[in-house]
């Protein structure tokens, strides 16, 4: 029975307080539709299902805290779920009943005590449920390839032989957990169908799909030094509970604000602490993007024109696309390349802190696309209504302090990922083109990269195709 | 449009634009970007809401004399 | 005589001679005996020549009595001398294991650190060479077994020249495993100084999979190695040398780059050195391991007299080969 689980919405992450459920018990679930609201450190997030299905149990409460991995709800597979009549909960003087306290045998009980309420595995024959008891085979983890995908002779023994648990090695369960990916997506290819190391990498190139895509190690991997990460003893996130119904608003919103301060603290200082960082510059000549993003937005409305920094962040992702050494993550001591361009966007929140949402597929969008993306994107990001995916598939990131008045910015890269690109302001500066000297608007474009996946020349590959891109604004 | 529809309109723009701001707490010829923080997108969603409710077109070109609350009312004022 | 210089051609007998006589010759304390050491110049013709180099005194032939003679060196250390006693095969020292456990490994303990034994004991390990069960077998994992030992196991020219010295120079009793089938093996000595008898060596280097063997085994991992990267493998070889105590460091630190291990040995499989390495690298290594440790050992019989069931007790190339692709999973 899949558990629906807290996801890691970043690497500062631990925990996440439910909000509001946006699905009931009984609703039908597709993976990616948003079921719940979760608060965390840094904001309100939108979470994504990662499975399809039926809700079967809702386990946290609106208001409760969550760490990480904790079980949200039971979502049982299309197909499985059968309707539990509603009285078999107001059952319990049943003779039954009394059979839910010793351990039932997996699949023979009738009747279990809630919760959780367990629904009967479809089987072709009862003697299917005797040799699934003898044999010790837990048939709810058992898929039926039967008429009305019922539970055969066959699954039984396919699941007695490959034994419930798959086979996975250690280093593959590790890299899993550190990769967020789900064991139940990736095909073992070893012996006997083990999943092994390489079969996970290869899933985490292979998925593009949002929710199952790199998620960043939490910080609570079990590899994590525990004196590096020291658990602060009050809760980044007070539980509703816990905090006098009396508090007033800003109260709250200043302890929030500070455990995000904690949060990037602690992710940043991950970065400077793990991060070989080097540091590659150069300015680029706007005036070909500027002259043509004007004449475009004059025959625009208001609501269709293109800010320069849309035709930056177009440029910077068709230049990771070209580059992708530097479109990815590092993890466990190797480059995993990103399954696509997801750009994060360095976002400044009203009032402080940030957040960096991933703009998906940023070097497949058209520019209006794009700019449309964008605005959504932050306006979501200030009303803190993100989603998942959006908080954790970002491949590069982007920073533009330009609309600050500042000239570059030098930032530090977010954590597993290998790149950070920073933008200036455009500002007005004489330059020499053709042996004359003219004043034209340039912007300085700083990238930085880890030193462990790449060095100075694929970074210097990846500027110079940033301004050559940003000289043809045309074909962005 | 008279002066106080204007700043009505520009004020009401920005209150939705940066909703967290203290529209009293600005002055009239302070900058918007350094007295609301305004980024190129709040600005544009700004400059979007006031071309709507005003029915004034606004180029980039025009941009420059939004910088305060009191030009933004002249301009207005002046063209419609 | 002459010594063997750098570069000259040499063969593992050689070596060993060698570093016998430079010990003798640095150290008057340094006296060798064993049974047939001097007139017939040793079971293997190690010490050829040296009774007359050196005189009776000096290289001294005793009885057919194991537990006497590593007695008398136990006890001639106990006095400040440095004996080196050979013991003709491994099976034999058995004999003397009352001597070695209770005496040579202990003292220093029961003597609370009042008396050290600078003892070495030099002995032949391993098959290969017909000599059937009772002088065939490699129990160089039990003496590993034992705190107050240090073992080792040269399995190169350059580790059978440079390990005795610093064994004498050890306070503390020290066991040298020959493997008989090296005795002819020959080449040119890289170098004639004493080696580090603390660490594993790379024999190797390689990303896919580390092979862990020592002694005669090392030779024929290296020859796995080799079809191994015909093949598209590239394996790691680590020369264990040091058997106690084994070098965690480079073990581990191999397998962790590697993800995956292979351990040799010409023993026995159950309670033997591999599953020590195993265990080790299993319980320091766990969470980088992508496949289980691989073992391949000689068979559990009592080592063959016949050439070709010989041969199939004990590990080859292929069999080495085959673990290595279980272990990476690859069909090569």
């Amino acid at each position: 029975m899949p558990e629906f689980t807290m996801p890691s919405l970043g690497a500062d992450m631990d925990e996440g307080k439910v909000q509001e459920w946006l699905v009931k018990p009984g609703d039908q679930v597709h993976r990616g539709d948003i079921v719940a609201v979760v608060e965390t450190a840094k904001a309100a997030i939108e979470v994504e299902c990662f499975a399809n299905g039926v809700i079967e149990t809702l386990l946290a409460e609106p208001g409760q805290v969550v760490p990480v991995g904790g079980p949200l709800a039971v979502i049982a597979p299309v197909g499985a779920f059968v309707e539990s009549p509603p009285e078999v909960t107001h059952l319990p003087e049943s003779p039954a009943a009394s059979r839910a306290a010793e351990p039932s045998p997996p699949g023979a009980a009738v009747v279990m005590a809630p919760p959780p309420p367990a629904p009967l595995p479809r089987v072709s024959s009862p003697l299917v449920r005797h040799l699934a008891e003898e044999m010790g085979v837990d048939l709810a983890s058992v898929r039926g390839t039967g008429r009305a995908k019922a539970i055969t002779r066959a699954d039984v023994e396919e699941a007695a032989r490959r034994g419930t648990r798959p086979r996975v090695s250690p280093l593959a369960r590790r890299l899993a957990a550190e990769l967020g990916v789900d064991l139940r997506d990736v095909a073992g290819t070893g012996a006997h169908g083990t999943i092994r190391a390489e079969d996970v990498r290869h899933t985490v190139q292979a998925t593009a799909a949002p929710g199952a895509a790199v998620r960043p190690e939490p910080a609570a991997s079990p590899r994590a030094v525990p004196s590096a990460e020291p658990t602060e003893p009050s809760a980044a996130v007070p539980s509703e509970s816990a905090a006098p119904p009396t508090a007033a608003r800003g109260e709250r919103a200043t302890d929030r604000q500070a455990a995000m301060r904690r949060a990037i603290g602690r992710l940043m200082a991950r970065s400077k602490r793990e991060i070989p960082h080097y540091y590659l510059s150069t300015t680029i000549d706007m005036a070909p993007a500027m002259t043509w993003l004007h004449a475009l937005n004059r025959q625009l409305p208001v609501s269709g024109r293109l800010v320069p920094a849309a035709l930056l962040l177009k440029a910077t992702a068709l230049a990771a696309r070209d580059v992708p050494e530097l479109n990815g993550f590092w993890v466990d001591d190797g480059f995993v390349p990103g399954p696509a361009v997801h750009l994060g966007i360095a976002i400044s929140l009203r009032g402080g802190g940030l957040v960096t949402p991933a703009l998906h597929d940023a070097a497949d969008l058209e520019l209006s696309e794009l700019m449309a993306r964008m605005r959504d994107l932050v306006g979501r990001a200030r009303a803190g209504r993100l989603r998942g995916s959006e908080l954790t598939d970002a491949t590069i990131t982007v920073t533009n302090l330009g609309d600050q008045g500042i000239e570059s910015v030098t930032g530090v890269i977010f954590p597993p990922q290998v790149a950070l690109v920073g933008f200036g302001k455009v500002v007005e500066r004489p330059w020499a083109v053709g042996g004359l000297l003219g004043v034209r608007p340039v912007v300085t474009v700083t990238v930085s990269a880890d030193h462990r996946a790449t060095d100075g020349y694929t970074g210097g590959r990846f500027l110079d195709m940033i301004s050559r891109l940003l000289q043809e604004p045309e074909d962005l | 449009m008279t002066p106080d529809q204007a700043r009505d309109i520009i004020i009401d723009a920005l209150h939705q634009v940066a909703p967290e701001i203290d529209i009293d707490m600005v002055k009239g010829d302070a900058e918007f970007r350094d007295s609301v923080e305004l980024d190129s997108l709040d600005f544009l969603n700004f400059v979007e809401l006031v071309s709507k409710r005003s029915g004034v077109r606004i180029d980039e070109d025009d941009y420059p004399e939004l910088a305060t609350v009191d030009s933004c009312v002249d301009f207005l004022a002046g063209k419609a | 005589m002459t010594t063997a210089v750098k570069g000259e051609q040499i063969s593992y007998r050689e070596a060993v001679r060698e570093a016998i006589r430079d010990a003798m010759r640095r150290d008057d304390r340094v006296f060798l005996m064993g049974e047939d050491v001097g007139r017939y110049g040793g079971c293997f013709a190690v010490s050829l020549g040296l009774l007359e180099e050196f005189g009776p005194d000096r290289i001294r032939d005793t009885p057919l009595s194991e537990s006497a003679f590593v007695g008398a060196g136990i006890g001639a250390a106990l006095a400040g001398m440095r004996p080196i006693v050979e013991i003709m095969t491994v099976n034999f020292s058995l004999l003397a294991l009352d001597q070695i456990l209770n005496n040579a490994a202990t003292i220093l303990h029961m003597s609370g650190g009042q008396f050290n034994v600078p003892l070495v004991i030099r002995m032949t390990t391993g098959a290969g060479r017909q000599l059937a069960a009772q002088h065939s077998h490699s129990l160089e994992g039990w003496y590993a077994h034992i705190p107050g030992l240090r073992i080792l196991a040269p399995a190169t020219l350059e580790d059978a020249r440079g390990m005795l010295w610093p064994a004498l120079e050890d306070p503390d009793p020290v066991l040298i495993f020959e493997h008989g089938s090296l005795y002819n093996l020959s080449g040119e000595l890289d170098s004639t100084g004493p080696v580090d008898i603390d660490h594993a060596a790379v024999r190797r280097p390689g990303r896919d999979v580390t092979l862990l063997a020592y002694g005669g085994m090392l030779h024929k991992t290296l020859a796995a190695a080799e079809q191994l990267s015909e093949a598209g493998v590239e394996a790691e070889v680590i020369d264990l040398r040091t058997l106690r105590p084994l070098d965690d460091e480079t073990i581990t630190g191999s397998v962790r780059r590697t993800h995956r291990a292979v351990v040799v040995d010409e023993a026995w499989r159950s309670g033997g050195i591999s599953a020590e390495v195993s265990a080790r690298i299993t319980e320091q290594a766990f969470y980088d391991l992508d496949a289980p440790v691989e073992r391949v050992c000689g068979a559990e019989v009592p080592t063959p007299y016949a050439k070709h069931l010989e041969e199939a007790a004990l590990p080859q190339p292929a069999d080495i080969v085959a673990a290595a692709c279980r272990a990476v999973d690859s069909d090569a």
